[in-house]
């Protein structure tokens, strides 16, 4: 068990500097002039231009200034220090505003499709081709076969604007309730995934052959299934799960702008459209690592959970 | 914590003239959308207390389906009993409710299965697994349950068992898991034990070993055991009787000993003909020609009678009734006296 997390540190490492270099590279490396790009449309002094050069190893050109810089930019980015964004705002600052709504969206989505998403699909896989089953077969379908650019804009028209059941946007410091709808929305189709996941796991687990020995051994059914298949049902769903939270803590754009809610998305798509490199790559970065923390947590927890990978 | 190992079943326990399982009639049938397979068609057979039935059939025969028609655990749906009974002790099994039916299943009869790699639960200890039948059916606590397992598989000779208590089934050899899957199922000390092809997955040497201690245990905790088997080899030096099933039928039933020397049945003789025989040289393998039967479409008459040497007119019209040859012996063959008289070797 030691071996293996230390292995997926390692690996971690090597993860984390190829996805920030392609990051700083997609982001810098075709800018043309940066001090420019910095200022805008006013002009810059020469004095100016001298000072940024120099603060910003500018001087060095080629690959080996991209690579002088991006080895400058992790050299701070390990000692916390994640920049300036062009509009003069600290990232880290940023960030730590933007983060706690953005976590807090993600656990009503999450918490959405456990509640609902794992529990109707362990009933549907228990009542395979029942009326309940092939019912939710339709609605997870549906529910997967719409973009959330379209579910999230009628979902806050008729359930925010036309019947006033919600908050139609979030606002600067948004309430639990007003973030209950994007939260439903964003997790309406990790709910899908997560119900067909299950209904499809307790199924197959049902047919399992450790199920008929359960059941010669006159154990009674409600012990079967919470105990010897719910155990190995959940085992896929529960990986699933944590790759999910993964996704949802680095962010919905399109959930976050929609509603209006100043999360890490929100603030990753304004760093995009006002070209902002310096703000993009910084929380990039912070997502990369938020993501392959969930990762290594997620497979620590795979194999608490499945012996069977514990001792390879 | 007296739990003795040995637990001679009382005499008493088998109502006067009765058996103590025994089959009547028994038919099922596996509705799917293809069709119906008609898979057990009409068995009957009997089991009486400390004996070794071995059940021998190709696979499709219906002998597993039967079986698990015992423990009743079989999937209904597809599966439905159309008729027939299960008489355990003289009570139909078949006419109780599920949950008596429940207090019967490990208690009284338990079953092993073929493979034990995955008729065991991959994401629990074995000891737990042992013990859980213990805790549930028994009301054992934990720690008892858990020293009772030890016992189990000290039993079914585990080496170091109170050390692999907390190993999970992956980490046994393939004999190793089949021990574990015997242990948990004479946790309760059953009186009949079913053996569902335990050696097929295993190695040749392995299967040995396995089959005598499931004699020696058989034999020390004085339990009934119905063998179910594709292989002859494996039943010869374990079974009492041998019921032959074909396209869900028992198309031969006999004591040990008189069929291997003089099989009544062409199905039988085929079979035992299809053995390889280690002191005859160069002589070529003999094998049933054909295949077994579709069991949406078992052939009229006799359901043997594509395959069989003997077939005449008689076969393809009427099924044949079982022929009573004496000594309990009966084969299902319209020709039965002819090919046991045949086969005398």
């Amino acid at each position: 068990m030691f071996r293996y997390i230390l292995r997926r540190l390692l690996q971690m490492v090597l993860a984390f500097f190829g996805t920030t270099l392609i990051v700083y590279a997609l982001m810098f490396a075709g800018q043309g002039d940066p001090i420019q790009a910095l200022a805008g449309e006013r002009p810059v002094t020469e004095a100016q231009r001298a000072y940024l050069t120099e603060k910003y190893h500018l001087d060095a050109t080629g690959v080996g200034g991209f690579f002088y810089r991006y080895f400058d930019y992790v050299k701070s980015l390990l000692q916390g220090d994640l920049g300036q964004s062009l509009t003069g705002r600290q990232i880290g600052d940023i960030l730590q505003a933007a983060w706690p709504v953005t976590v807090k969206l993600a656990l009503i989505a999450l918490a959405v499709a456990i509640i609902f998403g794992v529990t109707a699909g362990v009933v549907a896989g228990i009542r395979r081709a029942s009326i309940f089953d092939n019912s939710t077969l339709v609605l997870t379908l549906l529910v997967l076969g719409i973009p959330t650019i379209v579910l999230a804009p009628l979902a806050q028209y008729f359930l925010g604007v036309k019947w006033q059941l919600f908050p139609p946007t979030a606002g600067s410091e948004p309430t639990f309730y007003a973030l209950l709808l994007p939260g439903i929305v964003l997790g309406s189709l990790s709910l899908a995934t997560a119900l067909r996941l299950t209904r499809t796991s307790v199924a197959e687990n049902l047919r399992a052959d450790y199920v008929r020995t359960a059941r010669s051994k006159g154990l009674v059914k409600r012990r079967i299934v919470t105990v010897h298949v719910l155990r190995n049902s959940l085992i896929p769903v529960v990986t699933f799960l944590g790759v999910e939270l993964g996704n949802l803590m680095s962010g919905a754009i399109i959930t976050e702008g929609v509603f209006n809610i100043p999360g890490v998305g929100f603030n990753l798509f304004r760093g995009i459209r006002t070209e902002d490199g310096p703000l993009v790559v910084g929380i990039v970065s912070v997502l990369v690592v938020v993501y392959l923390v969930s990762n290594l947590v997620v497979d620590v927890l795979y194999a608490v959970l499945d012996p069977r990978i514990r001792y390879e | 914590m007296t739990h003795s190992t040995v637990q001679p079943t009382p005499a008493s326990a088998t109502p006067e003239g009765g058996h103590l399982l025994e089959l009547r009639d028994l038919h099922v049938e596996f509705r799917t959308n293809e069709g119906v397979a008609r898979v057990i068609n009409g068995v009957s057979y009997h089991l009486d207390a400390g004996e070794t039935l071995a059940v021998l059939g190709e696979s499709g025969s219906g002998k597993s389906v039967t079986a698990q028609a015992i423990m009743g655990i079989l999937d209904t749906p597809p599966a439905v009993i159309r008729s027939g009974q299960i008489l355990y002790q003289g009570q139909d099994l078949l006419t109780r409710s599920e949950e008596q039916r429940r207090q019967v299943r490990g208690k009284e009869i338990a079953m092993i299965f073929q493979d034990a790699l995955s008729a065991l639960n991959p994401v629990f200890p074995v000891g737990w697994q042992i013990g859980e039948t213990l805790r549930q059916r028994s009301g054992m606590s934990r720690g008892d349950a858990r020293r009772r397992a030890i016992e189990l598989m000290d039993l079914v000779k585990i080496p170091g068992a109170a050390k692999r208590i907390g190993d999970y089934p992956h980490q046994f050899s393939g004999g190793m898991r089949q021990r574990v899957m015997i242990a948990m199922a004479l946790a309760l000390d059953p009186k009949v034990l079913i053996a569902d092809e335990p050696t097929t997955a295993l190695d040749v040497t392995v299967q040995a070993q396995i089959m005598d201690l499931l004699a020696d245990l058989r034999r020390d905790l004085n339990m009934a055991m119905i063998l179910i088997t594709h292989d002859l080899g494996v039943v010869a030096g374990v079974a009492d009787r041998i019921a032959v099933m074909y396209a869900g039928r028992i198309i031969e039933h006999a004591d040990v000993r008189s069929l291997y020397k003089a099989p009544a049945h062409p199905y039988t003789k085929g079979l035992l003909e299809s053995i390889p025989r280690m002191d005859v040289r160069g002589q070529e393998l003999s094998t049933i020609k054909g295949l077994p039967p579709n069991l949406m479409r078992i052939p009229s008459g006799c359901p043997f009678h594509p395959r069989c040497p003997y077939v005449q007119q008689v076969c393809v019209d009427v099924v044949p009734h079982d022929l009573v040859l004496g000594d309990g012996r009966t084969s299902a063959c319209h020709f039965a006296q002819e090919v046991r008289d045949d086969s005398v070797r």
